[in-house]
């Protein structure tokens, strides 16, 4: 099973694939010779990737065709803003539950059992979903069926009628996952270091509870809808259509809609991480998942394309400087890594992780932070900036070499509002970065003294232990779920 | 882990796009594939399949070993997963400085390595002060070997060539090899995959087998499910291989050594026993004498034996049980016939109609009505498909409902199989998705690649891949009953379930452990 079986997609049991993946930089050792230099690289064929049509209506909603006649099939979305880090601290979770709900609800006319059945039958979908920045709802069916799929589609997004036992089943849902969130070890290394990096309360970290959970209405769902459905809507549409009667048909449905108001802008503050070394206790793990953390950058940052190369020097797959020392070098880990995070419009977070068996927990983070230091003392070679470039700019293709991952792309752009030519122009940035960038961009965002260390694993059995770390005394981190108060908010004890 | 332009986007947007895709099915379809799909058998057995598609300067590959973990010798379980992890190292011509003289210091490592596992293994009179000195030896030996190694070369020119998405899978069935490239590295790509496959050096063998232990804590040891599947498995068989750990024992694959590996890869990659697809910008009539000159250098070679054993009928009900302070889940598993049997798609007509989304006979029933799970499903097979396997049900609970109402309620699913008929709309909706699924698939060059490789070896003929659309349509209510009579039987079933213990003794620390 761990093949990827077409069949088989039974989520929780998928541990997924046994991945191969390796790499460091050649040092200079001389090769005698080099075969594969030898062998031909002709031309690339030409290509010329075909960029959707953007049309904007009166009231500001954008809208995406883009045309693909290969296969009778048509889907859509809608892209909202406003996701989870907008919801009310008090109500942690309520974007989760309106992704869930709204669906499942369904409309006046025909509630959510109803569309399963009928969708189902015809092997057609509609979504929603839920993110910590906006939300979204997409539909796909064949063509022959399209019409009515859109239709529906529409209603679901003007018309919902959210439902109470619909609102409780995505609480019992979110019930589930809360009550078995120390569970998995990679799970509780993941949220507790990006609380590290954000802090216990920021937007971007905070995590439903019980509590949270149980205080979210049906009127909170309709109240959250009814607000950004008046927000500055993003439409795609892709596949085998008449791009005239698309449009009339997508105009039919948003033209009349009043102008969009924006999403008001955040005022989030970020600050670094308090350094240290940070642990919690489990104890039925042998292995020790360590993450190394601080707080990062802006997509809209001009060093982006100098730490984007700096990512594949330092942690970025086979030939990085982490792969190479920690794990075909010293063989303590089957999984290391990590780099910068760009989000698009916030700063994201620095992370370098590695896995290892307890008893090599401390040689194990002491190797990483070795590689991470060196950044500013080992100095970069000609080879590491030739092969990282090469690395990026050789597989640049694979980012629109499919006329979707194109649509993709300008939804994304136009939803951050970066510039259509965005990926040109860091394509262009990426290319001409430089040994003296890298060396600069080392030294401004490389700190190995302000950096966290967050160390989830087996306490007894790491030896030596964590203050071998010479990072201070090991500091507790509370994971303890809070339970409810009284009789369970979502009904699901017995 | 890797940082990549794209990552940065949080939504969930395009999470269907991917499966996007879709023909009307059937001949037509299979035609337009004829037309565009290229079969050849090289004379050492290797078989090549070539799809073209033409849309961007782009190709992926599967390589198709048909050899797994299955095929691990006694007492070396996890030896095709090793191998795999091997297959990035290099070969004599990439990864080294200079082979001649590695290859002689490779020797001396194995002859180092049995000498310390004579001694280790002794199961009286070891000598630790001698123990100790082998060790050192064997450690010495290792960095003498390293002194040639150029580490990870082989990965390397792959991705600084652009290669994409460049990774490796072990199943008990089999081994796959694959990545995307642009269209202009094909040879490249000929002289790299072909290298590997007729070439392999053993390089780097011992610390690879540390990184694979790793490998094995993460996925297994430290994770709930990972050791509840591994006891499930293993209670569910007691003769087949499918029953043993496929990442592999912990005194088993931390004692494998590179001469097993090497005797493994010897054995079955053969030409006959491989099968390569590539699906892209690709055209045969140009490209097919340059991919046969390289991949002519993998041996000849007829397919290995099959393995023999067959798992004994099973007629005592089995089940585990784990008690730890982790939240509950239920499995419970039967045996059913390999996907060679003519109920195959039966059982995937039952899988679709138990658990295929929200419509689904399980999820209406213990998630929506019933209120007592987040997720139930019947699944198969499971866990490989090429020998008899099981067709397991799972579910989980939510908070404050146990394994024995999920064991209850799924048994209660099943007794309604065998004493009624599905219904027309249900077995007509798993015909219809069924046939959807399929062609969204077939969108996707990667994707495509690994299923025309893998019907080409089960079935010798890549055409089965849009032909088993013709037994799905063939599946009768009748035929439903009468295999869930059959099959879901208390004496062929196995079942497994994490009871949820309360933390021994006082709290450890503050706010103590959940």
């Amino acid at each position: 099973m761990k093949n990827h079986k077409l069949r088989s997609n039974f989520r929780f049991l998928l541990a997924g694939a046994i991945l191969c993946a390796l790499a460091l930089p050649p040092s200079s050792i001389a090769q005698q010779s080099k075969p594969w230099e030898q062998i031909p690289i002709p031309a690339l064929h030409a290509f010329h990737p075909q960029q959707p049509k953007r049309i904007v209506l009166k009231n500001g909603i954008i809208v995406f065709l883009q045309e693909d006649h290969e296969l009778p099939f048509i889907y859509g979305s809608v892209l909202i803003h406003g996701g989870s880090r907008d919801e009310d601290p008090a109500k942690a979770g309520l974007v989760g539950l309106y992704g869930q709900a709204w669906r499942t609800s369904g409309t006046a006319a025909m509630d959510g059992d109803a569309m399963d059945d009928l969708l189902e039958s015809k092997a057609a979908h509609i979504e929603t979903a839920g993110d910590d920045d906006s939300t979204e709802l997409s539909w796909d069916s064949l063509k022959g069926d399209s019409d009515q799929v859109f239709s529906l589609a529409i209603d679901l997004l003007f018309h919902p009628k959210f439902n109470a036992e619909k609102l409780q089943l995505a609480q019992q849902q979110e019930a589930t996952e809360i009550v078995r969130r120390n569970d998995d070890e990679d799970g509780i290394a993941g949220r507790e270091s990006a609380k590290l990096v954000y802090g216990v309360n920021s937007p971007y970290t905070r995590q439903p509870e019980f509590s949270t959970i149980g205080a979210v209405t049906l009127a909170d769902l309709q109240d959250w809808h009814d607000r950004t459905l008046k927000g500055k809507l993003i439409v795609g549409i892709y596949g085998d259509f008449d791009p005239v009667a698309m449009e009339a048909k997508v105009r039919a449905a948003f033209d009349n809609l009043p102008p969009g108001t924006p999403e008001p802008a955040r005022h989030d503050q970020f600050t670094d991480p308090k350094p240290g070394v940070y642990f919690i206790d489990k104890e039925d793990v042998n292995q020790s998942n360590v993450q190394i953390v601080a707080l990062g950058v802006d997509r809209h940052d001009p060093d982006v394309p100098t730490l984007d190369v700096m990512n594949e020097i330092l942690g970025g797959g086979f030939g990085s400087r982490l792969f190479q020392k920690v794990r075909t070098q010293l063989g303590l880990a089957y999984a290391v890594g990590g780099g910068f995070s760009f989000p698009y419009d916030h700063p994201g977070s620095f992370r370098v992780e590695v896995l290892t068996k307890s008893v090599s927990t401390v040689d194990a983070t002491k190797a990483a932070e070795a590689e991470i230091a060196g950044l500013n003392t080992k100095p970069f070679t000609a080879e590491e900036l030739q092969r990282a470039k090469d690395d990026i700019v050789n597989s640049f293709l694979f980012d629109y070499d499919t006329k979707d991952k194109i649509l993709d792309e300008s939804e994304r752009l136009e939803f951050y509002g970066y510039p259509a030519d965005y990926l040109e122009t860091y394509h262009a940035a990426l290319g001409k970065v430089t040994l003296a960038d890298l060396t600069a961009a080392a030294k401004k965002y490389i700190h190995p003294e302000k950096l966290a260390v967050l160390v989830v694993g087996n306490g007894p059995e790491i030896k030596p232990g964590l203050d071998a770390l010479d990072m201070g005394a090991p500091q507790p981190v509370d994971i303890t779920i809070p339970q409810p108060h009284g009789p369970s908010p979502t009904g699901a004890e017995n | 882990m890797r940082h990549r332009f794209f990552r940065g986007f949080s939504s969930g947007v395009w999470l269907f796009t991917i499966l996007l895709a879709w023909s009307a099915a059937s001949a037509q379809d299979l035609k337009s594939f004829e037309k565009r799909i290229t079969v050849k058998v090289l004379p050492n057995g290797l078989t090549l399949v070539i799809c073209e598609r033409h849309d961007a300067p782009v190709f992926s590959y599967a390589t198709f070993v048909d050899a797994g973990d299955v095929n691990d010798p006694s007492g070396e379980s996890g030896l095709a997963h090793m191998f795999e992890h091997l297959a990035f190292k290099g070969t004599t011509q990439i990864g080294t400085t200079d082979y001649a003289a590695e290859k002689v210091a490779l020797q001396k490592v194995e002859d180092a390595n049995d000498a310390y596992e004579a001694e280790y293994l002794k199961p009286v009179g070891r000598d630790e002060k001698k123990l100790a000195v082998l060790h050192q030896a064997f450690v010495d030996a290792q960095s003498a070997a390293e002194k040639y190694v150029v580490p990870n070369q082989f990965t390397q020119v792959a991705e600084a060539n652009g290669a994409h998405g460049l990774n490796a899978e072990t199943g008990l069935d089999d081994t796959q090899y694959f990545w995307s490239m642009p269209q202009n590295r094909l040879e490249l790509w000929a002289w790299l995959e072909s290298g590997r496959l007729a070439d392999v050096v053993p390089r780097e063998f011992y610390k690879e087998r540390d990184v694979v232990m790793e490998e094995r804590r993460m996925r297994v040891d430290s994770n709930p499910i990972g050791r509840l599947e591994e006891q499930f498995f293993a209670t569910a068989y007691v003769a087949h291989n499918y029953g043993r750990s496929d990442i592999g024992w912990p005194s088993e694959v931390s004692q494998i050594n590179a001469t097993e590996a090497m005797a493994f890869h010897q054995k079955y990659y053969v030409g006959g026993n491989i099968v390569i697809a590539i699906v892209g910008d690709v055209d045969p009539a140009t490209d097919l004498p340059m991919l046969e000159k390289y991949f002519s250098r993998v041996p000849a070679g007829p397919k290995p034996e099959d393995m023999t054993t067959v798992e004994p009928v099973q007629f005592a009900e089995k089940s585990v049980v784990i008690r730890e302070q982790t939240q509950p889940i239920y499995l419970e598993g039967y045996h059913r016939p390999s996907y060679r049997d003519p109920d195959d798609a039966v059982y995937d007509a039952i899988s679709d109609i138990l658990s295929n989304g929200r419509v689904s006979r399980l999820y209406r029933s213990l998630v929506e009505e019933q209120q007592i799970a987040a997720e139930a499903v019947g699944e198969s097979p499971i866990p490989g498909e090429k020998y008899p396997s099981l067709f397991m049900f799972g579910a989980i609970p939510l908070p404050g409902h146990t394994p024995a109402e999920m064991r209850d309620a799924i048994h209660k699913e099943i007794e309604k199989l065998k004493t009624a008929d599905v219904t027309n709309a249900e077995l007509q909706m798993y015909k219809t998705r069924t046939r959807a699924e399929l062609l969204r698939s077939l969108n996707d060059n990667q994707g495509l690649a690994t299923s025309l490789a893998e019907y080409q070896t089960r079935y010798g003929d890549w055409r089965e891949l849009f032909q088993q659309l013709d037994q799905v349509d063939k599946v009768t209510k009748a035929d439903i009953r009468r295999v869930a009579n059959q099959v879901f039987v208390a004496s062929n079933r196995t079942s497994a379930e994490i009871d949820t213990e309360p933390p021994a003794g006082p709290a450890k620390q503050d706010g103590g452990a959940q």
